[in-house]
């Protein structure tokens, strides 16, 4: 669970920071979309260490991987904590939880849905709103936000998915025994805020740049 | 002061239980919880009722036998300005006319044994896989025989505070029990005594946890909360690294 999950966080903050070269242009944005790809003139990412090519398939291999596991434990955790609570009480009030614990199952659900619909999107460009983009990243990706409505799916998929690691950045630390005293917790919760934040703000000024027309206008 | 209380009502572990209202007249507020279900049973008695069972011994706040949900929160933590046992919560933390909900611990491996008294020997087995030090101590050594540095002096005692009564359990969102093991877990790791058994005996002590039907951790916090003897949350931390520490040890395998 926590290894798994650090390994996404790490991994949306590399994503992060490449959306943001759609405020550099065209052209810086499309060449780091293939360079990453392996369609580069200079064979790409980790070439001539890997073939060209093979780092994007290897990458998402492990990504999946982190996936799938990430899911097989929250299953486990959560049939286990089902099967220790046959029975519920008629009052309950919570006194220290966090929306965001209490809230990483079923938000855990909720934006695994979406990012289903996200690779449909952007990576199998099956569910193309905006219609053709002549093998032009960023033109898709304009198109796409240029669309109110899905900037918005976009801003509430991104609050789930921030709530998720609002609790989950902590909660992987304290797993992996950083919880030493009542203070590394206050740090590992800023942190964790902090990591969200910015994961928020930093994925959502490009779709409303886009929307508002600051890119590509 | 008067009271009205909804308790659970369970004749024994194979029945179905039911929130049951009763008043309770002239409650003093200086009466703690626990004698304020006395007065109940008292009044239960002469109307010939079944009286209400909960269990209770010391009823110091040191023995950890008495623990009820009181208004969702475990001890009452919920209605008391501080940590406290069932038995030390009094009634003054509540007001004239008060309706409170009491249940009993609601965990699988906490069966009802009627009404209000839970069978939580799942501990006891817990602390049977490994929360003990086995080689012969001998009579008390001389002091400062054994130095024991200040910090972890202080860290073993916080964590030997435990009495082991499962409010812990209780408040967990996945009934967990690991700040309960977690407790037993650092007060010997920190301790000279506790050091040739250590790695073995986090993973006995998680193996039998986990057995017994608790849940897993996920680091959710409500079970330091209620804690009456305060056991840092952190120790679930220092579990969680002597276990990934005994993974590179020879102990059990």
């Amino acid at each position: 669970m926590a290894v798994t999950g650090l390994i996404l966080i790490a991994f949306l903050l590399m994503h992060m920071f490449g959306n943001l070269k759609m405020f550099i242009g065209a052209d810086s944005f499309n060449h780091y979309a293939e360079w990453l790809k392996g369609q580069t003139a200079d064979g790409g990412i980790l070439y001539p260490i890997l073939p060209a090519g093979w780092f994007i398939w290897i990458f998402r291999v492990v990504l999946l991987a982190a996936v799938v596991l990430h899911i097989y434990s929250a299953v486990t955790l959560w049939s286990r904590a089902l099967a220790a609570n046959p029975t519920t009480y008629e009052a309950k009030r919570k006194l220290a939880q966090t929306y965001s614990a209490r809230t990483m199952r079923w938000g855990g659900i909720i934006l695994a849905g979406v990012l289903i619909f996200h690779l449909l999107q952007f990576t199998v460009h099956a569910t193309l709103i905006a219609g053709a983009f002549e093998d032009n990243p960023y033109k898709m990706v304009l198109g796409e936000f240029s669309i109110w409505w899905m900037v918005l799916v976009y801003a509430i998929w991104m609050v789930a998915v921030c709530m998720h690691i609002r609790h989950g950045f902590w909660s992987a630390f304290a797993t992996l025994g950083a919880n030493t005293s009542a203070k590394a917790r206050a740090i590992l919760n800023g942190c964790a805020w902090a990591v969200a934040l910015i994961l928020y703000i930093g994925f959502m000024i490009m779709p409303v740049s886009v929307l508002f027309g600051w890119i590509g206008a | 002061m008067n009271v009205t209380l909804r308790v659970w009502r369970q004749a024994n572990a194979h029945s179905e239980g039911r929130m049951v209202t009763y008043q309770v007249q002239d409650v003093s507020p200086d009466m703690s919880f626990l004698e304020m279900l006395d007065l109940l049973n008292e009044d239960l008695t002469v109307k010939g009722e079944e009286p209400v069972a909960f269990d209770h011994d010391c009823r110091e706040g040191i023995c950890g036998m008495c623990g009820v949900v009181i208004n969702g929160t475990a001890h009452g933590r919920g209605s008391s300005p501080v940590p406290t046992t069932t038995c030390q919560l009094h009634m003054r933390s509540f007001e004239d006319g008060a309706v409170i909900d009491v249940e009993p611990w609601r965990a699988g491996p906490f069966p009802v044994i009627k009404d209000l008294v839970v069978d939580r020997s799942a501990f006891d087995r817990i602390i049977q896989a490994g929360g003990y030090v086995s080689v012969s101590t001998g009579s008390a050594p001389d002091a400062h025989a054994n130095a024991v540095g200040k910090q972890k002096a202080d860290r073993a005692f916080d964590a030997a505070t435990c009495i082991g009564c499962g409010a812990c359990v209780a408040a967990c969102p996945n009934s967990s029990a690991m700040l309960f093991t977690a407790a037993k877990i650092t007060h010997l790791a920190m301790l000279p005594q506790g050091q040739p058994e250590r790695h073995l005996r986090v993973k006995k002590m998680l193996s039998q946890h986990d057995a017994e039907g608790f849940g897993g951790c996920t680091n959710i916090g409500e079970c330091a909360e209620v804690c009456p003897k305060q056991i840092p949350f952190d120790t679930i931390s220092q579990l969680n690294r002597d276990l990934i520490a005994s993974l590179f040890k020879r102990d059990g395998k």
